[in-house]
């Protein structure tokens, strides 16, 4: 938490994909044939078991509530009666909320990461590379911002809200995110890896503070800022406590409060709303899939240095 | 020009204000001043169902916070924690400590098993109202309605969410561990339980301090869960503190609320230095 803290660019966060170690001369046992099968078995086993929940929702859903709920224990392992539809009805449930709160989580999730990518790129810069007044105090109090996280302030975050008029709108949802003190945390860390003598040089060479920032310290560091992209993603997407507070309209609703909403269904539906569920899920897991590098090395910063 | 002898230029100056000033507003618009007004509501009591407060000093803190309700929520939010924070640490433990290791396809079993990380806790809590359903479930348990079992009912989400941070977190810190030190026991004649107990849990004890704080303020600040599964029930069994400061937003009630706000700040406060003590330590003694 101190300056001397700073890492290079290129933190060597944990891989997770893609052991580098050297590997241990001789025979090691798991070269073994009969212990590498044993290892694949195992790991399968408890794939699926981490995977379970998620298949057995689908079964659900895919399934006729009334049939699947008198079905014996181990035939509800399998779909019952299976409704192919149910993933298309849960788009036209309630008048297309589905698609309309995919929406709103949509714009409001790209709104507060770029909000919160703006914010914190242009503190950390400060933080990093420009000698101001209070600037140790600053950057204390960025990061005590930590301690106040929306669950214990949102009593009066709601009512600063309704104030301003502002309840069933975009900036209620986006506004008090808009600025991340582990983001500041994350880009200043990366920033000053950046040698000072690079920054000098390219000042000389006319490069206002702007531009050095977007073309050469964004870029420099740029598996940080990945992580930390990811990471804001993943959070903004997941928020339910504000959403929860600040939304009444049903045209508003994010899509964790119409799930929230369709879980007052009746039994004779809980198969759409287990479809929206899935379908809620699917999103994240396409981004997990495709930068698991940097979401995992965004998430562990800290735990290994 | 100068500013505070000669230490910075004016120019510098009015940049580093500006480009904190956006991050700085935000702060204090919906961190800070929030946080000063609860303090303060915190010292009103309402009158006539909210219609009018009286100031009542600090002593409305000592009424809350010594009372029966804040108890309870403090005591339904340990509980979560019971049954999340262990069970976190340990499957993370033995998830990573099967998955770290060289094979075939192994980047399939790792992502596999990270894949709850990107769960949001409304679709976990959605996933486990269709699995513990007494009429529609694949498993047909009524425990959110079951004042002994709801608490765990609403910490199941938590349990499976939290899989796959926790193993990612310690198979990076068994990641971390040099080679030579595991080749070493090796060559001491260590066998894998010996080795796992005296050589890796130990060196991996930091990232597991992290996980469990991490854990820990996770699962204070839960609330999809409660919300969507039992709203606090059965006979407010399962209103957490959390849960308690999110009902009273109402004006009878935002004079007791605040201060259990306060209360959470205080809780989530202990556990966030304590991480901050812990990567501390970890600075001086590597």
């Amino acid at each position: 938490m101190t300056d001397e803290s700073a890492e290079p660019v290129e933190s060597d966060a944990p891989v997770l994909v893609g052991d580098t170690r050297p590997s241990s001369t001789g025979p090691s046992p798991s070269s073994r044939l009969s212990h590498r099968i044993g290892w694949h078995i195992l790991l399968s086993v408890l794939s699926l078991a981490v995977l379970a929940p998620l298949f057995l929702v689908l079964v659900n859903a895919l399934s006729n509530p009334v049939r699947y709920g008198q079905a014996s224990a181990t035939r509800r392992l399998l779909p019952v009666d299976v409704q192919w539809d149910v993933f298309s009805r849960a788009f036209d449930e309630q008048n297309g909320a589905m698609a309309k709160a995919f929406l709103v989580s949509a714009i409001v999730t790209a709104l507060i990461v770029v909000a919160q990518l703006v914010t914190s790129a242009l503190a950390a810069y400060a933080y990093a590379f420009i000698e101001f007044p209070f600037k140790r105090l600053a950057f204390a109090v960025s990061i005590a911002t930590l301690l106040l996280p929306m669950e214990v302030t949102v009593l009066a975050n709601v009512r600063t809200i309704r104030d301003l008029g502002w309840v069933n709108s975009y900036q209620s949802l986006v506004l008090p995110f808009a600025a991340a003190g582990f983001g500041i945390f994350l880009l200043r860390q990366g920033f000053s890896g950046i040698p000072r003598d690079l920054h000098e040089a390219a000042r000389l060479d006319g490069f206002g503070h702007l531009h050095f920032l977007v073309r050469i310290a964004l870029p420099l560091t740029r598996p940080v800022v990945a992580a930390f992209v990811l990471v804001s993603t993943l959070l903004a997407w997941s928020s339910y406590l504000w959403p929860r507070m600040v939304i009444t309209d049903p045209q508003r609703r994010t899509l964790p409060i119409l799930l929230k909403d369709l879980s007052l269904t009746t039994a004779e539906r809980s198969n759409v709303f287990a479809a929206a569920g899935l379908i809620a899920f699917i999103p994240v897991v396409i981004l997990l899939i495709v930068f698991q590098r940097h979401i995992v090395r965004g998430l562990t910063a800290g735990a290994v240095k | 020009m100068k500013l505070f002898r000669g230490r910075y230029r004016l120019r510098d100056s009015a940049l580093g204000l500006l480009f904190i000033a956006p991050s700085m507003a935000v702060f204090i618009l919906f961190a800070f001043v929030p946080f000063v007004r609860i303090i303060g509501w915190g010292t009103y009591e309402s009158r006539q169902g909210g219609q009018w407060y009286k100031s009542v000093g600090f002593s409305q803190y000592w009424d809350v916070l010594s009372g029966h309700e804040f108890r309870e929520g403090l005591w339904h939010s340990f509980q979560f924690l019971l049954y999340t924070v262990p069970a976190g640490l340990v499957s993370g433990v033995l998830l990573a400590l099967a998955a770290d290791r060289k094979l075939r396809g192994i980047k399939i079993y790792q992502t596999a098993l990270s894949s709850t990380i990107a769960t949001a806790g409304a679709v976990a809590a959605t996933v486990f109202f269709v699995l513990i359903n007494p009429v529609v479930g694949i498993f047909k348990v009524d425990w959110l309605n079951d004042s002994h079992m709801a608490m765990f009912g609403v910490s199941l989400p938590a349990i499976w969410q939290n899989l796959g941070l926790s193993f990612v977190i310690v198979l990076a810190g068994l990641q971390a561990i040099p080679e030579e030190i595991v080749e070493a026991s090796r060559l001491d004649g260590y066998g894998p339980v010996r080795r796992l107990f005296r050589i890796t849990l130990p060196m991996i004890s930091p990232v597991l301090m992290f996980l469990a704080v991490i854990l820990m303020t996770s699962g204070i600040q839960a609330f999809a869960e409660v919300d969507l599964l039992t709203q606090g029930g059965p006979n407010e069994g399962t209103e957490t503190l959390l849960y308690k400061v999110f009902k009273s937003n109402t004006p009878v009630s935002i004079g007791t609320g605040s201060v259990m706000a306060v209360g959470l700040f205080v809780v989530t406060a202990i556990v966030v230095l304590l991480q901050f003590v812990i990567l501390e330590r970890r600075v001086h003694y590597d």
